[in-house]
């Protein structure tokens, strides 16, 4: 393969879509085909084949919006059509060349207006399945220009210059992570992707895969030639079949290609990608217990360091990113370091996907540039809180975050603000709570999640995170007294101070947060034995007391 | 890395200890009889850094390290016994007797347990969480030895002893979080299992949930300051 033979294969693909006067693009993402994308798609082949005119139907990944889903997208005239039945697919096709059709169209463009997309640039555009597409968009276009004309050095730089911070969560500086990587010595290194996609909510990665495999492949592949790697692997949890199924596909047509295996753009440089299967333990998306899984061996995560740059991979300097952080790369090495740097904040470059669910009128993936204020996201993009109820909180970082209350909605998001008020970026999922949530049951819910997903080597996540359950619990059933608060407090510093890894480190995050920015409605659960959204049942009796003067 | 000096100098506890590139926290505190209480560390194992007992403060550093785990540097200054530091072990100590069912006055290891030495040591005089009183069973199926998973408080000892010095890795943890358990082989009654026999895990076990059947009712004091030994007459032959 040649950026010749690239350009090549570009070229034919646009010639054979051009022979078509319309493009009808189907999400079959998870949540379209869950409401019945398939059989449009089949009703729409129908149709077409019906209806005499020139139509390429394709599936693809993503669009974002999903609670509109199915969508449909008419191109050339980019028309979105939401909320698609199979009972539609006539309409669509007859409408080609014609009007719109009405009742189907949506009014979402406030909800794009915002967005900017360079991870999911490809998302809804191409199918996932078809290498071609991709490389008609630009795909290997940059694995090629880094093969052929940058040093591994300056791959590593352009990185650097681009200001890329860690996607997975804990926003390490990407180019000084592959910098550390090529630096170390050794003549075996490894370059793993970490799929392992775990938080409650969060979709963002699953996505990414299912919808543009080869970004992820590409993304990996320049990383491999920046560090010096040969060997890759992506660890997906096996929960997300589509996801496993697309990638192996994807990993086939780029062997076929010549863009995987030895001498990729005849050049001295050899990579090859295996997927490996996680069996559903979130602290496998720690990097060391993920290794140990792909070792074979329990994943438990091990104290850093050594850091994997170091020794990961049995004991061998392995990079480790998260699937954002690749499909960020591509486009980083095609348009320049600068290009990126200048989008976001001030310490937070580029874009972040987000998976926005919870209490909100859109509910779906979107792609903002970061620093966007908090209300940006859930006012505009997101349409607002449905149901004439009023907004209470946004969750941000899954367990290991924290509650931001609705009065904080200036808040830029970016690594750092979102750090200061107590939460965290994390790999992306915003949950939106409205004054139906009950701030406390909220605490306790990702407590009991860490609780069931801690490893259970290191005492304080292991036994800390069930304490503060069974605490959580009195307080939720009105059993609790303010000194189990104040155990609640003691144990959140011990968990979190004491604890081996990042998972048990943030456990106590989302009790704290809501501490913080809630605490009223804890000392309404202790002392007044009452729930205010009325989640909780509460098991003691309402209490007549004259309320106590609390100073919280 | 020829510029790097092969011996450092460091501050623990106010007193200049010199160390060896490469020694852990640990390590150097022991030599210089500078006590750090350590759980799941056993000379002669490998360290896991799980029981988080011999955490350490580091100038400037906020992080807390794990001594057992953590190498030294020059210059270091190391603070191992600070209030916060005993607040830490103390309540992580609450959590493991809260944890299953350690009743000392029940138990076969009474006066010979590391964790009932180690709670006074650390002035534990009582138990502020709520226990959670878990119905775990006892393996007694092997035939000189016996399993109560009520006491263990899984520091891995066992597993790492019968993997790395016997050879034969029949324990191992099954499970996930707060429902973790040490199993032999697939989860397999002892008495049934590969085991060799050899009683090394009972030794290393530092609570009364590896016993030896035959010291029920006496007192069951245990060896493990064999496998330093036995470790290095290994490496001399």
């Amino acid at each position: 393969m040649t950026l010749e033979e690239l350009e090549q294969i570009a070229k034919s693909v646009h010639q054979e879509n051009s022979k078509y006067d319309y493009e009808v693009n189907v999400c079959m993402d998870l949540a379209c085909a869950s409401q019945g994308a398939d059989k449009l798609r089949d009703a729409l082949l129908k149709a077409a084949e019906a209806s005499g005119k020139t139509i390429l139907i394709r599936k693809t990944g993503c669009m974002g919006p999903c609670s509109s889903g199915p969508l449909v997208r008419v191109d050339p005239d980019e028309t979105l059509y939401a909320k698609v039945t199979d009972a539609n697919a006539q309409a669509i096709v007859n409408s080609l060349g014609d009007k719109p059709v009405p009742e189907l169209q949506c009014d979402l463009n406030e909800h794009f207006e915002k967005q900017v997309r360079v991870v999911l640039e490809n998302a809804g555009h191409i199918d996932p399945e078809k290498i071609d597409d991709y490389i008609s968009r630009d795909g290997y276009k940059a694995l090629m220009t880094a093969l052929l004309e940058m040093t591994p050095n300056g791959v590593v730089h352009r990185i650097t210059e681009s200001g890329l911070r860690g996607r997975g969560g804990g926003g390490y500086p990407t180019g000084l992570k592959w910098s550390t990587v090529a630096k170390a010595t050794g003549d075996v290194k490894y370059v793993v992707c970490n799929g392992d996609e775990g938080d409650p909510g969060a979709f963002m990665d699953r996505s990414v895969m299912e919808g543009d495999p080869h970004r992820v492949i590409e993304g990996m592949a320049i990383a491999a030639y920046a560090v010096g790697a040969s060997k890759g692997f992506i660890y997906v949890r096996a929960e997300y079949p589509v996801a496993v199924s697309r990638l192996t596909t994807a990993i086939r047509e780029a062997r076929r290609r010549g863009l995987l295996g030895n001498a990729i753009g005849n050049t001295q440089f050899n990579f090859d990608i295996e997927i490996r299967l996680g069996a559903g333990a979130f602290v496998c998306g720690e990097e060391t217990a993920l290794l140990a899984s792909i070792e074979g061996r329990r994943g438990t995560p091990k104290p850093r360091p050594p850091y994997p740059a170091v020794s990961g991979l049995w004991g061998k300097p392995t990079l480790i990113n998260n699937v954002e952080t690749y499909a960020n790369i591509a486009p980083i090495v095609r348009n320049g370091g600068k290009w990126f740097f200048n989008m976001g904040s001030e310490r937070s470059k580029g874009t972040k996907v987000f998976a926005l669910t919870g209490r909100i009128k859109n509910t779906g993936l979107i792609e903002v540039p970061l620093g966007i204020k908090l209300w940006e996201i859930i006012d505009v993009i997101g349409g607002g809180v449905p149901g004439g109820h009023k907004l209470k909180a946004v969750q941000t970082g899954g367990p290991s975050g924290g509650c931001i209350p609705a009065d904080m909605l200036g808040l830029g998001v970016s690594y750092d603000a979102l750090m200061a008020a107590g939460s965290i970026m994390g790999s992306g999922g915003m949950i939106v709570m409205d004054d139906t949530s009950c701030m406390v049951n909220v605490a306790r819910f990702f407590i009991e999640f860490c609780m069931t997903e801690s490893c259970g080597k290191c005492i304080p996540c292991r036994a800390g995170t069930a304490q503060l359950h069974t605490l959580l619990t009195r307080i939720c059933t009105g059993k609790a007294t303010m000194a189990d608060l104040e155990m609640i407090e003691e144990l959140c510093d011990t968990v979190k101070t004491a604890s081996l890894c990042g998972l048990g480190q943030t456990a106590p995050n989302p009790v704290l947060s809501t501490l913080k920015y809630f605490r009223n409605e804890y000392i309404e659960h202790i002392v007044h034995k009452r729930c205010p959204a009325g989640v909780c049942a509460m098991e003691a009796p309402v209490s007549t007391e004259p309320a106590l003067e609390v100073h919280a | 890395m020829s510029d790097t000096p092969e011996v450092k100098t460091l501050v623990i506890d106010g007193q200049e200890v010199s160390a060896r590139r490469g020694q852990t926290i640990l390590e150097v505190a022991q030599e210089n009889e500078i006590h750090i209480p350590t759980l799941c560390h056993l000379d002669g194992l490998s360290n896991v850094g799980a029981c988080r007992m011999c955490l350490v403060e580091i100038k400037g550093s906020n992080k807390l390290l794990p001594a057992c785990v953590s190498t030294v540097f020059e210059g270091m200054e190391v603070t191992t016994n600070s209030e916060r530091l005993q607040r830490y072990r103390r309540n992580i100590l609450e959590m493991l007797f809260a944890e299953r069912n350690h009743i000392c006055s029940v138990c076969v290891a009474n006066g010979h347990c590391e964790l009932q030495a180690l709670a006074q040591d650390q002035g534990l005089t009582h138990v502020r969480l709520p226990y959670r009183n878990p119905g775990l069973p006892v393996d007694a199926s092997h035939e000189r030895f016996t399993a109560d998973h009520n006491r263990c408080i899984l520091c891995t000892r066992c597993v790492r002893v019968c993997a790395e010095v016997e050879g034969a890795h029949v324990w191992d943890v099954a499970g996930r979080g707060i429902n973790s358990m040490i199993i032999t082989d697939l989860h397999e009654d002892w008495g049934s299992s590969t085991c060799t026999r050899c009683g090394k895990c009972v030794q290393v076990c530092p609570t009364g949930a590896l016993f030896d059947k035959s010291k029920i009712g006496s007192d069951h004091p245990k060896y493990p300051d064999f496998l330093p030994y036995l470790n290095l007459m290994r490496e001399a032959r």
